[in-house]
């Protein structure tokens, strides 16, 4: 298999990026923020800063985040001499919030992006529910690889598959944007190394990338599963939730329940699931609400192996 | 043509190197990646702003040996690092879509 690029990385550090998909920001984050109101002077929350040794304070209004204050707006302050003027007219307007189901993944692409050293989390009705630090990452990410190595120490690795197998497994976790897609790309190798005609090859590719993007982008994370015989190629997705209210509404072109970070990202157009249809020559699919969906796609080998878009 | 050929042709800031036997015979313009699998052309260059590494997934799986990214978006170093794995190259252009559409457009059928 060419696909083998990974593998002089080591577990730890597999085991840590997994992690980062795993764990949500409100797996993480602290819960119990200190907070300013805006009408608190900034020597007010010099001293809140002072007392609970932080950095930085969000600025908020019946639970809804309106600024922050960082240590750097209090050393200004000082220099400028308006320590015993009000906060609003000094905090930063402009901030970056996360939301709590974002991936840790999420998390430290901002870190890296914005440089800030700390994050207000916003809840999905908007309300200010924590606050996630460099420090609350590390802390998580520790927790997580001492817990693995403990559970490494008393069992066995899983997932051991001969590279010649016809069936294949492949978990896929929830936001996990950088690695979607690499199970369709591994499937696609092994199509290749088989011989199949191109065209059959990409129908297939582009059905179990969409599968496999949406267990991604709208499950709470599945299993992909890839199935060759002689005769047909079956393509599987599971995911345990949280289950589609209207299958045919689902299946319609445009039809997308995507939030605008998934869109932003060029996905949830609505175009997933009418693809799969398309390329297919079997589609099925069946879902309970909050139980999960399972959706098979199903690819005949022609004879003559002559496959065609 | 020959994608290299192509990129000194168009002129393009390569970050990711082009697979030198690849060939470029026509150009696919989109910003929905759902769009892009279901409808570039194998051996076609892929012009879009999505600069991330999703991009590359789905240059690989339809064929796809070339990625422009258009209005200074910057392919992040995990992309890039994708796209040399798998041989996809990416250039970078201050050009919007439309204008970099027509000159590959042009370019590609001079040659033809």
């Amino acid at each position: 298999m060419p696909n083998e690029s990974g593998k002089n990385i080591s577990t730890a550090a597999l085991f840590t990026q997994e992690a980062l998909f795993r764990l949500r920001v409100s797996d993480v984050m602290t819960r119990n923020v200190v907070t300013a109101s805006p009408s608190d002077t900034l020597r007010v929350v010099q001293n809140f800063m002072k007392k609970n040794r932080l950095s930085g304070i969000p600025i908020t209004l019946d639970n809804r985040i309106l600024g922050i204050i960082s240590v750097d707006d209090i050393i200004r302050a000082l220099d400028f001499n308006y320590i015993e003027d009000r906060v609003e007219a000094h905090m930063s307007r402009n901030m970056v919030a996360l939301e709590e189901t974002m991936p840790l993944s999420f998390a430290v692409a901002y870190f890296e992006k914005f440089g800030f050293g700390r994050f207000p989390v916003i809840s999905p009705e908007g309300l200010l529910s924590g606050i996630l630090t460099g420090g609350d990452i590390l802390r998580a990410l520790l927790q997580e690889v001492s817990a693995e190595a403990e559970r490494l120490s008393s069992s066995q690795p899983h997932s051991i598959v001969s590279p010649r197998a016809l069936y294949r497994s492949f978990e896929v976790y929830k936001y996990d944007f950088s690695n979607a897609g690499k199970a369709s790309q591994e499937i696609k190798a092994i199509l290749t190394e088989a011989q199949l005609a191109p065209g059959l090859i990409r129908r297939i590719a582009v059905g179990s990338y969409e599968l496999e993007m949406n267990l991604a982008l709208h499950s709470d994370g599945g299993n992909l599963s890839f199935s060759m015989s002689p005769s047909a190629i079956d393509i599987i997705a599971r995911d345990n939730g949280p289950g589609i209210p209207d299958v045919s509404l689902a299946c319609t072109e445009g039809f997308s329940t995507a939030n605008d970070w998934i869109k932003s990202m060029g996905f949830g157009a609505g175009m997933g699931l009418p693809n799969v249809k398309r390329v297919s020559d079997e589609f099925d699919i069946a879902s309970i609400v909050k139980l999960g969906t399972i959706i098979t796609a199903r690819f005949f080998i022609p004879p003559e192996n002559k496959g065609s878009l | 043509m020959n994608a290299l050929e192509f990129a000194t042709e168009v002129r393009l800031h390569l970050v990711a190197g082009v697979d030198s036997l690849a060939i470029i015979e026509t150009g696919y313009c989109s910003d929905l990646l759902s769009d892009a699998i279901a409808n570039a052309p194998v051996n076609s260059v892929f012009i879009t702003v999505q600069a991330h590494k999703n991009t590359v997934a789905v240059a690989t799986l339809v064929g796809v040996p070339l990625i422009i990214l258009c209005n200074n978006r910057i392919a992040p170093l995990d992309m890039i690092d994708a796209a040399i794995d798998k041989k996809i190259g990416i250039a970078q252009t201050e050009k919007s879509q439309f204008e970099i559409s027509i000159l590959v457009h042009t370019i590609l059928t001079q040659t033809r």
